[in-house]
Protein backbone atom coordinates (compact mmCIF):
# COMPACT_ATOMS: atom_id res chain seq x y z
CA UNK A 1 0.00 0.00 0.00
CA UNK A 2 2.92 2.43 0.44
CA UNK A 3 2.68 3.13 -3.66
CA UNK A 4 -0.70 5.25 -2.40
CA UNK A 5 0.65 6.64 0.49
CA UNK A 6 4.10 7.71 -0.37
CA UNK A 7 2.44 9.55 -3.62
CA UNK A 8 -0.28 10.93 -1.48
CA UNK A 9 0.28 14.47 -2.82
CA UNK A 10 0.79 13.33 -6.77
CA UNK A 11 -2.91 11.95 -5.44
CA UNK A 12 -4.38 14.90 -4.00
CA UNK A 13 -3.65 17.08 -6.87
CA UNK A 14 -4.74 14.67 -9.38
CA UNK A 15 -8.22 14.19 -7.30
CA UNK A 16 -8.18 17.94 -7.50
CA UNK A 17 -7.72 18.28 -10.86
CA UNK A 18 -10.32 15.91 -11.54
CA UNK A 19 -13.07 17.43 -9.73
CA UNK A 20 -12.57 20.58 -11.37
CA UNK A 21 -12.97 18.74 -14.54
CA UNK A 22 -16.34 17.11 -12.85
CA UNK A 23 -17.77 20.02 -11.68
CA UNK A 24 -17.02 21.94 -14.70
CA UNK A 25 -18.27 19.51 -16.99
CA UNK A 26 -21.41 18.77 -14.40
CA UNK A 27 -22.73 22.83 -14.97
CA UNK A 28 -22.13 22.77 -18.66
CA UNK A 29 -24.18 19.72 -18.76
CA UNK A 30 -27.02 19.92 -16.90
CA UNK A 31 -27.84 23.86 -18.26
CA UNK A 32 -27.18 22.63 -22.08
CA UNK A 33 -28.98 19.36 -21.15
CA UNK A 34 -32.34 21.40 -19.27
CA UNK A 35 -31.58 23.91 -23.05
CA UNK A 36 -31.59 20.98 -25.26
CA UNK A 37 -34.84 19.23 -23.70
CA UNK A 38 -36.86 22.63 -24.06
CA UNK A 39 -35.45 22.49 -27.62
CA UNK A 40 -36.92 19.06 -27.97
CA UNK A 41 -40.53 20.27 -26.45
CA UNK A 42 -41.29 23.43 -28.02
CA UNK A 43 -44.24 24.16 -30.64
CA UNK A 44 -41.12 25.24 -32.52
CA UNK A 45 -40.77 22.41 -35.52
CA UNK A 46 -36.99 23.65 -36.49
CA UNK A 47 -35.95 23.64 -32.70
CA UNK A 48 -37.51 20.09 -31.97
CA UNK A 49 -35.88 18.83 -35.16
CA UNK A 50 -32.27 20.46 -34.11
CA UNK A 51 -32.64 18.93 -30.20
CA UNK A 52 -33.66 15.27 -31.72
CA UNK A 53 -30.47 15.59 -33.94
CA UNK A 54 -28.49 16.86 -30.84
CA UNK A 55 -29.43 13.49 -29.19
CA UNK A 56 -29.24 11.20 -31.52
CA UNK A 57 -25.42 12.22 -32.58
CA UNK A 58 -24.31 12.75 -29.38
CA UNK A 59 -25.70 9.74 -27.51
CA UNK A 60 -24.77 7.41 -30.26
CA UNK A 61 -21.33 8.41 -30.47
CA UNK A 62 -18.63 6.80 -28.34
CA UNK A 63 -17.08 9.33 -25.69
CA UNK A 64 -13.79 8.95 -27.41
CA UNK A 65 -14.79 9.87 -30.88
CA UNK A 66 -16.90 12.87 -29.63
CA UNK A 67 -13.30 13.68 -27.64
CA UNK A 68 -11.11 13.17 -31.05
CA UNK A 69 -13.53 15.73 -32.91
CA UNK A 70 -13.26 18.16 -30.06
CA UNK A 71 -9.32 17.60 -29.21
CA UNK A 72 -8.35 17.15 -33.10
CA UNK A 73 -10.80 17.80 -35.22
CA UNK A 74 -11.77 21.63 -33.85
CA UNK A 75 -7.88 22.80 -34.62
CA UNK A 76 -8.18 21.50 -37.97
CA UNK A 77 -11.19 24.44 -38.62
CA UNK A 78 -8.80 26.81 -36.76
CA UNK A 79 -10.68 26.67 -33.75
CA UNK A 80 -7.94 26.62 -30.98
CA UNK A 81 -8.23 26.21 -26.78
CA UNK A 82 -6.52 24.75 -24.93
CA UNK A 83 -6.58 20.71 -24.00
CA UNK A 84 -8.17 21.40 -20.61
CA UNK A 85 -11.30 23.50 -22.27
CA UNK A 86 -11.76 20.94 -25.24
CA UNK A 87 -11.96 18.07 -22.56
CA UNK A 88 -14.17 19.62 -20.64
CA UNK A 89 -16.81 20.80 -23.52
CA UNK A 90 -16.67 16.82 -25.33
CA UNK A 91 -17.63 16.19 -22.03
CA UNK A 92 -20.75 18.45 -21.51
CA UNK A 93 -21.40 18.18 -25.01
CA UNK A 94 -21.99 14.01 -24.51
CA UNK A 95 -23.25 14.09 -21.16
CA UNK A 96 -25.97 16.68 -22.68
CA UNK A 97 -27.66 14.50 -24.16
CA UNK A 98 -28.26 12.30 -21.66
CA UNK A 99 -29.41 15.03 -19.06
CA UNK A 100 -31.78 16.04 -21.58
CA UNK A 101 -33.24 12.96 -22.76
CA UNK A 102 -33.59 12.32 -18.29
CA UNK A 103 -35.34 15.72 -18.16
CA UNK A 104 -37.45 15.18 -20.84
CA UNK A 105 -38.69 11.73 -19.28
CA UNK A 106 -39.42 13.76 -16.51
CA UNK A 107 -41.75 16.62 -18.49
CA UNK A 108 -43.28 13.57 -19.87
CA UNK A 109 -43.93 12.42 -16.45
CA UNK A 110 -46.27 15.72 -15.73
CA UNK A 111 -50.08 15.20 -16.80
CA UNK A 112 -51.17 16.50 -20.01
CA UNK A 113 -53.94 18.67 -18.31
CA UNK A 114 -51.30 20.60 -16.33
CA UNK A 115 -49.68 21.96 -19.48
CA UNK A 116 -53.63 22.49 -21.24
CA UNK A 117 -54.65 24.41 -17.89
CA UNK A 118 -51.97 26.73 -17.94
CA UNK A 119 -52.17 27.21 -21.83
CA UNK A 120 -56.08 27.83 -20.93
CA UNK A 121 -55.04 30.37 -18.39
CA UNK A 122 -53.31 32.21 -21.10
CA UNK A 123 -49.56 31.28 -20.13
CA UNK A 124 -46.92 31.74 -22.80
CA UNK A 125 -45.19 28.77 -23.89
CA UNK A 126 -41.68 29.96 -21.84
CA UNK A 127 -44.08 30.93 -18.96
CA UNK A 128 -45.99 27.63 -19.33
CA UNK A 129 -42.79 25.21 -19.13
CA UNK A 130 -41.01 27.53 -16.20
CA UNK A 131 -43.73 28.18 -14.20
CA UNK A 132 -45.77 24.77 -14.27
CA UNK A 133 -44.28 22.17 -15.93
CA UNK A 134 -40.31 22.51 -15.19
CA UNK A 135 -40.70 22.99 -11.14
CA UNK A 136 -42.50 19.56 -11.52
CA UNK A 137 -40.73 17.67 -13.90
CA UNK A 138 -37.36 18.32 -12.52
CA UNK A 139 -38.24 17.05 -9.11
CA UNK A 140 -39.28 13.64 -11.12
CA UNK A 141 -35.83 13.94 -13.03
CA UNK A 142 -33.89 14.17 -9.95
CA UNK A 143 -32.50 10.61 -9.71
CA UNK A 144 -32.07 9.87 -13.11
CA UNK A 145 -30.28 13.09 -14.45
CA UNK A 146 -28.20 12.05 -10.94
CA UNK A 147 -27.37 8.76 -12.31
CA UNK A 148 -26.57 10.19 -15.51
CA UNK A 149 -23.91 13.28 -13.99
CA UNK A 150 -22.40 10.03 -11.40
CA UNK A 151 -21.56 8.25 -14.81
CA UNK A 152 -20.23 11.67 -16.18
CA UNK A 153 -17.63 11.97 -13.59
CA UNK A 154 -16.78 8.22 -14.24
CA UNK A 155 -16.35 9.38 -17.88
CA UNK A 156 -14.04 12.14 -16.99
CA UNK A 157 -11.10 9.50 -16.47
CA UNK A 158 -11.36 9.46 -20.05
CA UNK A 159 -10.21 12.52 -21.21
CA UNK A 160 -6.73 12.46 -19.09
CA UNK A 161 -6.28 10.65 -22.47
CA UNK A 162 -6.86 13.48 -24.65
CA UNK A 163 -4.08 16.34 -23.30
CA UNK A 164 -6.03 17.48 -19.85
CA UNK A 165 -3.33 15.13 -17.94
CA UNK A 166 -2.30 14.97 -14.42
CA UNK A 167 -6.44 14.21 -13.51
CA UNK A 168 -6.73 10.89 -11.27
CA UNK A 169 -6.31 8.74 -13.81
CA UNK A 170 -3.15 9.75 -15.11
CA UNK A 171 -1.28 9.85 -11.97
CA UNK A 172 -2.29 6.30 -11.55
CA UNK A 173 -1.09 5.59 -14.80
CA UNK A 174 2.16 7.96 -14.19
CA UNK A 175 3.03 5.78 -10.82
CA UNK A 176 2.80 2.57 -12.81
CA UNK A 177 4.47 3.21 -15.37
CA UNK A 178 7.36 5.74 -14.91
CA UNK A 179 7.99 5.04 -11.48
CA UNK A 180 7.47 0.88 -11.71
CA UNK A 181 4.93 0.84 -8.75
CA UNK A 182 2.55 -2.30 -9.37
CA UNK A 183 -1.02 -1.91 -10.67
CA UNK A 184 -3.08 -2.60 -8.03
CA UNK A 185 -2.59 -0.67 -5.08
CA UNK A 186 -1.85 1.94 -7.36
CA UNK A 187 -5.44 1.53 -8.90
CA UNK A 188 -7.50 1.10 -5.76
CA UNK A 189 -5.95 4.02 -4.69
CA UNK A 190 -7.45 6.08 -7.99
CA UNK A 191 -10.90 4.26 -7.26
CA UNK A 192 -11.13 5.59 -3.97
CA UNK A 193 -10.25 9.15 -5.50
CA UNK A 194 -13.35 8.86 -7.34
CA UNK A 195 -15.53 6.89 -5.18
CA UNK A 196 -14.79 9.64 -2.91
CA UNK A 197 -16.52 11.95 -5.69
CA UNK A 198 -19.56 9.43 -6.46
CA UNK A 199 -20.34 8.61 -3.43
CA UNK A 200 -20.61 12.33 -1.52
CA UNK A 201 -22.34 13.69 -5.20
CA UNK A 202 -24.87 9.99 -4.58
CA UNK A 203 -25.36 11.27 -1.02
CA UNK A 204 -25.84 14.85 -2.22
CA UNK A 205 -28.74 13.70 -4.77
CA UNK A 206 -30.17 11.84 -2.02
CA UNK A 207 -30.60 14.82 0.40
CA UNK A 208 -31.92 16.90 -2.71
CA UNK A 209 -34.23 14.14 -3.68
CA UNK A 210 -36.13 14.07 -0.38
CA UNK A 211 -35.60 17.63 -0.01
CA UNK A 212 -38.00 18.63 -3.53
CA UNK A 213 -40.06 15.41 -3.64
CA UNK A 214 -43.62 15.83 -3.62
CA UNK A 215 -46.39 13.49 -3.59
CA UNK A 216 -49.24 14.31 -5.78
CA UNK B 1 -33.91 -20.12 -43.67
CA UNK B 2 -33.00 -17.86 -41.18
CA UNK B 3 -30.31 -19.98 -39.79
CA UNK B 4 -28.67 -21.84 -42.75
CA UNK B 5 -28.10 -17.84 -44.35
CA UNK B 6 -26.15 -17.85 -40.75
CA UNK B 7 -24.55 -20.70 -41.36
CA UNK B 8 -23.43 -19.36 -45.14
CA UNK B 9 -22.06 -16.13 -43.95
CA UNK B 10 -19.86 -17.76 -41.11
CA UNK B 11 -18.40 -19.74 -43.95
CA UNK B 12 -18.18 -17.14 -45.98
CA UNK B 13 -16.53 -14.94 -42.67
CA UNK B 14 -13.65 -17.94 -42.19
CA UNK B 15 -13.13 -18.60 -45.99
CA UNK B 16 -11.86 -15.24 -45.85
CA UNK B 17 -10.01 -15.52 -42.81
CA UNK B 18 -7.76 -18.24 -44.15
CA UNK B 19 -7.45 -16.67 -47.31
CA UNK B 20 -5.99 -13.63 -45.71
CA UNK B 21 -3.98 -15.69 -43.51
CA UNK B 22 -2.43 -17.32 -46.82
CA UNK B 23 -1.11 -13.54 -47.64
CA UNK B 24 1.71 -13.19 -44.82
CA UNK B 25 4.18 -15.66 -45.30
CA UNK B 26 6.26 -12.79 -45.87
CA UNK B 27 6.55 -10.32 -42.71
CA UNK B 28 9.57 -8.32 -44.60
CA UNK B 29 12.21 -8.71 -41.77
CA UNK B 30 15.31 -11.00 -41.05
CA UNK B 31 15.08 -14.55 -40.68
CA UNK B 32 17.27 -15.48 -37.48
CA UNK B 33 19.00 -18.77 -37.05
CA UNK B 34 17.01 -21.26 -35.23
CA UNK B 35 19.00 -23.87 -33.18
CA UNK B 36 18.03 -27.21 -34.11
CA UNK B 37 19.39 -28.67 -30.86
CA UNK B 38 19.31 -26.72 -28.09
CA UNK B 39 20.59 -27.90 -24.74
CA UNK B 40 20.44 -26.25 -21.67
CA UNK B 41 20.73 -27.71 -17.98
CA UNK B 42 18.08 -28.41 -16.45
CA UNK B 43 15.87 -26.28 -14.02
CA UNK B 44 16.60 -23.38 -15.85
CA UNK B 45 13.97 -21.22 -18.32
CA UNK B 46 16.48 -21.80 -21.06
CA UNK B 47 15.73 -25.96 -20.30
CA UNK B 48 12.02 -25.13 -19.32
CA UNK B 49 11.23 -23.09 -23.01
CA UNK B 50 13.26 -25.34 -24.83
CA UNK B 51 11.76 -28.54 -24.07
CA UNK B 52 8.33 -26.20 -24.42
CA UNK B 53 8.85 -25.43 -28.20
CA UNK B 54 7.68 -21.86 -27.65
CA UNK B 55 7.48 -19.22 -25.27
CA UNK B 56 5.25 -15.65 -25.06
CA UNK B 57 7.02 -12.04 -25.88
CA UNK B 58 5.63 -9.08 -24.39
CA UNK B 59 6.54 -5.95 -27.64
CA UNK B 60 4.64 -2.70 -28.03
CA UNK B 61 1.82 -2.88 -30.72
CA UNK B 62 2.09 0.89 -31.99
CA UNK B 63 5.90 1.40 -32.02
CA UNK B 64 6.81 1.98 -35.71
CA UNK B 65 10.16 0.70 -36.45
CA UNK B 66 10.34 -1.07 -32.99
CA UNK B 67 7.21 -2.63 -32.56
CA UNK B 68 4.09 -1.93 -34.65
CA UNK B 69 1.17 -4.79 -35.44
CA UNK B 70 -0.12 -3.71 -38.72
CA UNK B 71 -3.16 -6.18 -40.79
CA UNK B 72 -0.77 -9.58 -40.56
CA UNK B 73 -1.08 -11.03 -37.28
CA UNK B 74 2.26 -11.00 -35.81
CA UNK B 75 4.21 -7.52 -34.68
CA UNK B 76 6.93 -6.04 -36.85
CA UNK B 77 9.97 -4.15 -35.96
CA UNK B 78 13.64 -4.20 -34.01
CA UNK B 79 12.41 -5.38 -30.81
CA UNK B 80 10.37 -8.10 -32.75
CA UNK B 81 13.49 -9.14 -34.52
CA UNK B 82 15.51 -9.13 -31.44
CA UNK B 83 12.96 -11.56 -29.44
CA UNK B 84 13.04 -13.63 -32.41
CA UNK B 85 16.91 -13.89 -32.54
CA UNK B 86 16.76 -14.92 -28.29
CA UNK B 87 13.84 -17.38 -29.28
CA UNK B 88 15.95 -18.98 -32.08
CA UNK B 89 18.65 -19.32 -30.08
CA UNK B 90 16.56 -21.79 -27.52
CA UNK B 91 15.49 -23.99 -30.58
CA UNK B 92 12.10 -21.77 -30.88
CA UNK B 93 10.87 -20.73 -34.00
CA UNK B 94 9.11 -17.66 -34.70
CA UNK B 95 6.06 -19.77 -35.76
CA UNK B 96 6.03 -20.71 -32.09
CA UNK B 97 6.05 -17.38 -30.44
CA UNK B 98 3.16 -15.94 -29.38
CA UNK B 99 3.22 -12.05 -28.97
CA UNK B 100 1.17 -10.48 -25.98
CA UNK B 101 0.82 -6.20 -26.65
CA UNK B 102 2.54 -4.82 -23.42
CA UNK B 103 1.87 -0.79 -23.27
CA UNK B 104 4.87 1.27 -21.08
CA UNK B 105 2.13 0.73 -17.79
CA UNK B 106 1.82 -2.63 -17.54
CA UNK B 107 5.03 -4.34 -18.48
CA UNK B 108 6.33 -5.09 -14.98
CA UNK B 109 3.00 -6.48 -14.40
CA UNK B 110 3.00 -8.99 -17.11
CA UNK B 111 6.35 -10.17 -16.02
CA UNK B 112 5.39 -10.41 -12.42
CA UNK B 113 2.75 -12.56 -13.60
CA UNK B 114 4.39 -14.85 -15.92
CA UNK B 115 1.79 -13.44 -18.75
CA UNK B 116 4.94 -13.36 -20.93
CA UNK B 117 8.25 -15.07 -20.85
CA UNK B 118 10.22 -11.73 -21.69
CA UNK B 119 9.55 -8.48 -22.30
CA UNK B 120 10.73 -6.36 -25.26
CA UNK B 121 9.12 -3.33 -26.26
CA UNK B 122 11.38 0.30 -25.90
CA UNK B 123 11.96 -0.53 -22.00
CA UNK B 124 14.31 1.66 -20.58
CA UNK B 125 16.45 0.23 -18.13
CA UNK B 126 16.32 2.21 -15.04
CA UNK B 127 16.06 1.91 -11.01
CA UNK B 128 12.31 2.00 -9.92
CA UNK B 129 11.88 -0.92 -12.57
CA UNK B 130 14.09 -2.81 -11.49
CA UNK B 131 13.55 -3.48 -8.41
CA UNK B 132 10.14 -5.34 -9.55
CA UNK B 133 11.82 -7.03 -12.80
CA UNK B 134 15.20 -8.36 -13.79
CA UNK B 135 16.29 -6.46 -16.97
CA UNK B 136 18.84 -8.41 -19.67
CA UNK B 137 20.88 -6.18 -22.12
CA UNK B 138 21.16 -3.07 -22.95
CA UNK B 139 20.24 -4.01 -26.57
CA UNK B 140 20.18 -0.25 -27.66
CA UNK B 141 20.92 2.94 -26.55
CA UNK B 142 18.38 5.57 -27.29
CA UNK B 143 18.18 9.13 -26.21
CA UNK B 144 15.70 11.83 -26.01
CA UNK B 145 15.53 14.37 -28.02
CA UNK B 146 12.62 17.18 -29.28
CA UNK B 147 10.52 17.32 -32.41
CA UNK B 148 9.28 20.37 -33.79
CA UNK B 149 7.74 21.92 -36.84
CA UNK B 150 9.80 22.45 -40.11
CA UNK B 151 9.74 26.04 -39.81
CA UNK B 152 9.99 26.52 -35.94
CA UNK B 153 13.17 28.65 -34.99
CA UNK B 154 12.71 29.76 -31.62
CA UNK B 155 12.89 26.56 -30.00
CA UNK B 156 16.65 24.75 -30.79
CA UNK B 157 17.36 22.96 -27.27
CA UNK B 158 15.87 22.06 -24.12
CA UNK B 159 17.29 24.78 -22.92
CA UNK B 160 15.12 26.81 -24.77
CA UNK B 161 12.21 25.87 -23.31
CA UNK B 162 11.59 27.71 -20.41
CA UNK B 163 12.44 31.07 -21.84
CA UNK B 164 9.54 29.82 -24.33
CA UNK B 165 7.06 29.31 -21.20
CA UNK B 166 3.89 29.69 -23.43
CA UNK B 167 5.18 26.63 -25.97
CA UNK B 168 3.75 24.00 -25.43
CA UNK B 169 5.14 20.21 -25.21
CA UNK B 170 3.86 17.07 -25.72
CA UNK B 171 4.68 13.39 -24.61
CA UNK B 172 2.97 10.57 -23.07
CA UNK B 173 1.45 9.53 -19.42
CA UNK B 174 3.65 7.63 -17.50
CA UNK B 175 6.83 7.72 -19.96
CA UNK B 176 10.53 8.43 -19.30
CA UNK B 177 10.46 10.71 -21.56
CA UNK B 178 7.36 13.04 -19.73
CA UNK B 179 9.32 12.42 -16.28
CA UNK B 180 12.77 13.69 -17.89
CA UNK B 181 12.05 16.98 -19.41
CA UNK B 182 10.48 18.31 -16.40
CA UNK B 183 13.49 20.10 -15.42
CA UNK B 184 13.80 22.06 -18.41
CA UNK B 185 10.21 23.69 -18.29
CA UNK B 186 9.31 26.82 -17.05
CA UNK B 187 6.00 25.31 -15.57
CA UNK B 188 4.27 22.01 -15.83
CA UNK B 189 1.11 23.68 -17.49
CA UNK B 190 3.63 23.34 -20.51
CA UNK B 191 3.12 19.88 -20.84
CA UNK B 192 0.69 18.33 -22.32
CA UNK B 193 0.27 14.51 -21.94
CA UNK B 194 -1.68 12.34 -24.03
CA UNK B 195 -1.90 8.60 -23.65
CA UNK B 196 -0.20 7.65 -27.34
CA UNK B 197 2.69 9.96 -29.54
CA UNK B 198 0.09 9.55 -32.82
CA UNK B 199 -2.02 12.08 -30.92
CA UNK B 200 1.44 14.35 -29.88
CA UNK B 201 1.98 14.29 -33.91
CA UNK B 202 -1.58 15.37 -34.59
CA UNK B 203 -1.32 18.32 -32.28
CA UNK B 204 1.62 18.72 -33.81
CA UNK B 205 0.74 19.05 -36.87
CA UNK B 206 -2.49 21.57 -36.38
CA UNK B 207 -0.43 23.71 -33.91
CA UNK B 208 -1.77 22.70 -30.84
CA UNK B 209 1.14 21.71 -29.22
CA UNK B 210 5.05 23.12 -30.41
CA UNK B 211 7.21 20.66 -29.31
CA UNK B 212 6.91 16.59 -29.28
CA UNK B 213 9.47 14.89 -26.67
CA UNK B 214 10.67 11.22 -26.44
CA UNK B 215 13.28 9.18 -27.98
CA UNK B 216 14.84 9.96 -30.94
CA UNK B 217 14.09 6.63 -32.61
CA UNK B 218 10.49 7.42 -32.22
CA UNK B 219 10.95 10.82 -33.25
CA UNK B 220 12.70 9.86 -36.05
CA UNK B 221 9.46 7.23 -37.35
CA UNK B 222 7.24 10.68 -37.13
CA UNK B 223 9.54 12.83 -39.46
CA UNK B 224 10.37 10.31 -41.89
CA UNK B 225 6.78 9.93 -42.48
CA UNK B 226 6.38 13.71 -41.95
CA UNK B 227 7.07 14.78 -45.57
CA UNK B 228 9.31 17.46 -44.11
CA UNK B 229 6.76 19.15 -42.06
CA UNK B 230 8.51 17.68 -39.02
CA UNK B 231 12.44 18.09 -37.88
CA UNK B 232 14.51 17.01 -34.86
CA UNK B 233 16.53 19.82 -32.87
CA UNK B 234 19.36 19.82 -30.75
CA UNK B 235 21.14 16.87 -28.74
CA UNK B 236 20.22 14.05 -27.54
CA UNK B 237 19.73 15.08 -23.67
CA UNK B 238 19.15 12.21 -22.19
CA UNK B 239 20.72 8.06 -22.20
CA UNK B 240 17.82 5.96 -22.59
CA UNK B 241 19.50 2.07 -22.45
CA UNK B 242 16.65 -0.37 -23.61
CA UNK B 243 16.82 -3.60 -21.72
CA UNK B 244 14.64 -7.04 -22.00
CA UNK B 245 12.67 -7.38 -19.16
CA UNK B 246 12.53 -11.09 -17.45
CA UNK B 247 11.68 -12.29 -14.59
CA UNK B 248 12.82 -10.99 -11.36
CA UNK B 249 16.73 -12.96 -10.43
CA UNK B 250 16.65 -15.11 -13.14
CA UNK B 251 20.20 -14.87 -13.85
CA UNK B 252 20.83 -17.64 -15.94
CA UNK B 253 18.33 -16.40 -18.39
CA UNK B 254 19.72 -13.31 -18.18
CA UNK B 255 23.35 -13.99 -18.96
CA UNK B 256 22.28 -16.22 -21.79
CA UNK B 257 20.10 -13.51 -23.22
CA UNK B 258 23.76 -11.16 -23.06
CA UNK B 259 25.27 -14.03 -24.47
CA UNK B 260 23.42 -14.89 -27.09
CA UNK B 261 23.13 -11.44 -28.30
CA UNK B 262 26.93 -11.07 -27.92
CA UNK B 263 27.63 -14.12 -30.32
CA UNK B 264 24.37 -12.96 -32.81
CA UNK B 265 25.93 -9.52 -33.68
CA UNK B 266 25.34 -10.17 -37.71
CA UNK B 267 21.61 -10.66 -36.64
CA UNK B 268 21.19 -7.74 -34.74
CA UNK B 269 22.52 -5.63 -37.19
CA UNK B 270 20.76 -7.72 -39.94
CA UNK B 271 17.79 -7.11 -37.34
CA UNK B 272 18.36 -3.49 -37.66
CA UNK B 273 18.79 -2.60 -41.06
CA UNK B 274 15.47 -4.62 -41.95
CA UNK B 275 13.10 -2.43 -39.15
CA UNK B 276 14.18 0.54 -37.49
CA UNK B 277 17.34 1.34 -39.75
CA UNK B 278 15.21 1.61 -43.01
CA UNK B 279 14.18 5.66 -41.24
CA UNK B 280 16.35 7.80 -43.32
CA UNK B 281 19.75 9.05 -41.87
CA UNK B 282 19.19 6.29 -38.76
CA UNK B 283 22.53 4.78 -37.94
CA UNK B 284 23.22 1.26 -37.25
CA UNK B 285 24.23 1.29 -33.47
CA UNK B 286 26.76 -1.07 -32.03
CA UNK B 287 25.81 -3.49 -29.49
CA UNK B 288 26.23 -2.25 -26.54
CA UNK B 289 28.00 -3.46 -23.69
CA UNK B 290 26.02 -5.49 -21.52
CA UNK B 291 25.07 -4.75 -18.35
CA UNK B 292 26.02 -7.46 -14.61
CA UNK B 293 23.12 -9.39 -14.25
CA UNK B 294 21.65 -9.31 -11.26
Amino acid sequence: MEAVTENLDLYWSGFLRSLGICLWAMVGSLVLGALIAAFRVSPVASLRAFGTAWVNVLRNCPLTVVLFFMAFGLPEIGINQSFYFFGVAGLVLYTSAFVCEAIRAGINSVPAGQAEAARAIGLTFTQNLGSVIMPQALRTSVPPVGSVIIAMFKNSAVVGAFGVGRDLYSVGRDLTSAQGYSYIPVLLGVAVGYLIITLSAGALLGVLERKVAIVR
Amino acid sequence: MRFTRFKAAAAVMALAGSLAACGSDDDGGSDPEVVEDAEFEAGTTMAELSEQGSMTVGTKFDQPGFGLQGLDDAPEGFDVEVAKIIAGAMGISEDNITWEETPSDIREQVIEDGTVDMVVATYTINEERAQRITFAGPYYNAGQMLMVLSDNDAINGPDDLAANPDAKVCSVTGSTPSEQIKEYLASDDQLVLFDVYDKCADALSNGQVDVVTTDNVILAGFVSESDGEFKLVGEQFTEEPYGIGIEKGDVAFCEFINQTLQDNQDAYVEAWESTAGQVEGAETPELPEPAPCS
